[in-house]
């Protein structure tokens, strides 16, 4: 069974369009689905709905979100925030504005473990030191002590992997971690969040825009278009022979490394109309009932 | 060659410690007033009216600063007019402070009907033009040092409001705010723990500026005569009088204005002093 499972998850700007229509998607315990999809096409919006930090200007109109087996938006806010508290993470987009400036290191990671979970001071700190440890940074005890400006973007989204790892929580959604660094660093975070999944069976919730990015993590794909699910395969049969034809000029738009030669190719117009086609005709049906 | 951080290190360092300076020993002088003003700041002598300061040919020994048309000793009086000044903009500035920035936390924080509410009332506030609305209040309050504090605290509290309120919004809505809620923080936790923080320095530096408004709304007030006593010296009540006899005695103006100056100077200088001090940035 998925350890977490969307079913026609529709939300929308207050009195305004629709930005997700019934999303349904599975993630099993330990896998990683990749979750692609243009600018503004709801693909980070998905990920705050599961964590429960939608923006206040937008509401969930119909379908459910089972963590567990247990539908978040039946519990009250108190009880759905401990439930997500206790088996999910965050590892965010932007490492620059994901620390708070005010606070050490240290206990950024450790006070949540401390006064959340109820660890110790001294299990949350041997914790954090062995996490620190983990994620590749020389002198743990040194960067425990800095703020957060003191330390470069990828050593701080090294710290954001290591934070979020820290209560072995069942699910963690990685929201474009690697958006806003520069290539060679994107890589070797890459490969870290790889490695740290794989060794600690961390179901994965992979938010990008990056087809290369999802061939290399992930398991499982959906693609999404104007809030709709396209496409959702296993990545190996994705990479093989995409279903839909707006994934597969998306998977052909990718540029190619190995071909210099063979140019850029947009997603045609015909099959931009085509989807949009789709999603005009899912509105007529969701506007009949 | 000092480099650039040390460079705002440096300055950083003089703008926090002169107006400190300044301030610890007013506060001081303040505070010991009736024991080291020369004279007492009432005491008429028609006889030793209008003595210029001690450089000026003509003085008496003792009066260093001279004396007002009745005698009266400025320097004393500048001395126990502090007093007043030092204490509206202390318990002015804390009290406005607390209740605006705690009002303005809470509605950039929590949004929804709270900031509905508090916003509004805020656009109302500003539409009353200050200097009438403290008028007003004081003529509904009666004169006195407790009025005049809170009518500064009902006139000033949305100067902290407004900007608490857009600097938690801003705050709000950074990443490391949804990591702590998806962490299982609560709103309140939230707000104090990640927020509060954050927005800290801003209030500090807002705090000294508003004690330097309060040391000038006081001496608007004296100076309109709605502030204590007439009997008792501000500086406003002085200036008050100086300006009268400007060509006769000028330093009954000057020197009670200098004091002015100088006090809401040193607060406003404190203020980004302390702001260099506390940004984590700069530290």
């Amino acid at each position: 069974m998925s350890f977490l499972s969307i079913r026609n998850l529709s939300v929308r700007l207050k009195n305004g369009p629709p930005l997700l229509r019934r999303v349904s998607l599975d993630v099993a315990a330990g896998e990683v689905r990749g979750l692609v999809g243009e600018s503004g096409a709801g693909k980070s919006m998905i990920g705050k709905a599961v964590l429960g930090i939608l923006p206040p200007s937008v509401e969930i109109t119909e379908g459910e979100i089972l963590l567990d087996g247990t539908d978040l938006l039946r519990l009250s806010p108190k009880d759905s925030r401990r439930r997500i508290g206790a088996t999910c993470a965050l590892i965010p987009q932007d490492p620059l504005t994901a620390l708070n400036p005010s606070h050490r290191i240290g206990p950024q990671i450790t006070d949540r473990l401390v006064d959340i979970l109820g660890w110790t001071r001294a299990a949350a700190e041997a914790r954090a030191r062995d996490l620190v440890a983990e994620v590749q940074i020389a002198d743990p005890a040194r960067v425990l002590r800095s703020y957060p400006h003191e330390l470069s973007g990828g050593m701080r989204q090294r710290i954001l992997i290591a934070s979020a790892f820290a209560a072995e929580p069942k699910l963690i959604v990685a929201d474009e971690p690697t958006t806003a660094l520069d290539v060679t660093v994107q890589k070797q975070i890459l490969k870290l969040i790889a490695g740290m999944q794989a060794r600690h069976g961390t179901a994965l919730l992979f938010v990008t825009h990056d087809l290369g990015v999802v061939y290399k993590v992930c398991q499982q794909l959906s693609v999404l278009y104007s809030g709709m699910v396209v496409e959702d395969s296993p990545v190996a049969d994705f990479f093989a022979a995409p279903r839909h034809p707006y994934s597969a000029a998306l998977l052909a738009a990718t540029p190619k490394y190995t071909d210099p030669g063979a140019g850029l190719h947009p997603v045609p117009d015909a099959v931009i109309d085509a989807v949009r086609a789709e999603v005009a005709a899912f509105d007529r049906g969701a506007a009949r009932g | 060659m000092l480099d650039g951080r040390s460079m705002i290190r440096h300055r950083a360092g003089l703008r926090l410690w002169l107006p400190v300076l300044w301030l610890s020993a007013l506060g001081l002088a303040a505070i010991l007033a009736p024991w080291i003003a020369p004279h007492d700041p009432l005491a008429q002598d028609l006889f030793l009216g209008r003595l210029p300061p001690f450089w000026v040919a003509g003085t008496e020994p003792g009066y260093w600063l001279g004396t007002d048309s009745l005698g009266r000793d400025v320097l004393s009086r500048i001395l126990h007019g502090a007093r007043v000044a030092l204490l509206v903009a202390v318990t002015a500035g804390t009290i406005t402070c607390l209740i605006g920035a705690t009002l303005g936390l809470l509605a950039g924080f929590l949004r929804g009907w709270v900031d509905i509410v508090i916003s509004r009332l805020i656009d109302i506030w500003m539409a009353f033009p200050p200097v009438l609305f403290s008028i007003l209040l004081i003529a509904v309050l009666g004169p006195g040092l407790t009025s005049i504090i809170i009518a500064i605290v009902v006139i000033d509290w949305t100067r902290f409001a407004r900007v608490v309120r857009a600097e938690a919004m801003t705050q709000g809505a950074m990443d490391y705010v949804a990591s702590a809620r998806v962490a299982g923080r609560g709103r309140i936790g939230t707000m104090t723990r990640e927020i509060l923080p954050n927005v800290l320095p801003t209030v500090v530096v807002l705090l000294t500026l508003e004690m330097g408004i309060a040391v000038i709304v006081e001496a608007i007030l004296s100076f309109v005569n709605l502030s204590i006593s007439t009997d008792d010296p501000t500086w406003g009540g002085m200036i008050a009088e100086g300006r009268s006899a400007i060509h006769q005695s000028w330093w009954v103006l000057v020197f009670p204005l200098i004091a002015l100056f100088l006090t809401v100077l040193a607060f406003s200088q404190l203020g980004e002093g302390l702001k260099d001090r506390f940004d984590p940035v700069l530290r």
